[in-house]
């Protein structure tokens, strides 16, 4: 019934988080960051619909759309915040924003 | 393994542009997994909302912020070496997991016949178990609108 096992779908989804995760630490531009971020939380998704798969049940389906709106949330916010930081500094170097450190 | 491979381009692009388009080709295969899995509706969530809107709003701003000056430089931070340590233990853990896993069968739900499509089964689940959560995601997202707006804005009155 079901031709590739769950295993794959973990393994894919455990890839595509850990390139998510690369992305978040090693990049300066912050734009990327972000970029990243959707990169995880699709890896997430990839997650939450092989085990609904697995358990033939839909509510995995329902948190997985959650998850797609949080991410389209966070998307706004967080470029609206590139915006803000962009106009003020000049920079979207995640390592010139150092106004907490001194 | 297009999404693997798209997913790394993303990451390792010196220009940011360039890493928006891989990360439009990343989500296209990831609904095509979501297909896969049987979630039809994602799947088109997943182009309307990801592809469609939030893929245009970054190419938006990266072009509004695009800097001459961050393509020159060096596109990772100072701390790449341990990060990639970090991340490497993490990726082993992961697989480590899984791989112990595999044998383990989890009780098996009897499946349940499938006589409604699936957007229809996924709306029947939103409205009537999930009612309140969708309500709270609703305020969310006017939240979040308000707050992207005001941080946008020039100056505050």
């Amino acid at each position: 019934m079901n031709p590739i096992p769950t295993e794959w779908y973990l393994f894919l989804g455990g890839g595509l988080f850990t390139i998510g995760v690369i992305g978040v630490l090693t990049r300066r531009n912050v734009l990327v960051i972000l970029m990243s971020i959707e990169i995880i939380l699709n890896a997430v998704n990839i997650n939450l619909l092989a085990f609904a798969k697995y358990f033939q049940s839909v509510d995995g389906q329902v948190f997985a759309l959650f998850v797609i709106t949080d991410a389209a949330a966070e998307a706004a916010v967080g470029l609206g915040l590139i915006i803000a930081l962009f106009r003020n500094k000049e920079t979207v170097n995640a390592d010139e924003i150092d106004l907490l450190k001194w | 393994m297009v999404a693997l491979i798209s997913a790394v381009l993303v990451i390792t692009r010196r220009n940011a542009v360039h890493s928006v388009i891989w990360l439009i080709v990343t989500l296209l295969s990831v609904g095509g997994i979501y297909l896969l899995l049987h979630a039809e509706f994602l799947f088109a969530v997943q182009i309307i909302l990801y592809v469609g809107g939030i893929m245009v709003l970054f190419l938006f701003v990266v072009m509004l912020v695009n800097l001459d000056v961050a393509v020159r430089q060096s596109p990772f931070s100072r701390q790449w070496l341990l990060a990639l340590g970090t991340v490497l233990v993490l990726l082993l853990e992961l697989a480590y997991g899984i791989y112990r896993g595999q044998g383990l069968r989890l009780p098996q739900v009897a499946p349940v016949v499938e006589a409604q499509g699936n957007t229809q089964a996924l709306a029947g689940a939103l409205y009537q178990n999930y009612m309140l959560p969708v309500e709270i995601a609703s305020l969310l997202l006017l939240v979040a609108m308000v707050g992207a707006v005001i941080m946008a804005k020039r100056k505050i009155e």
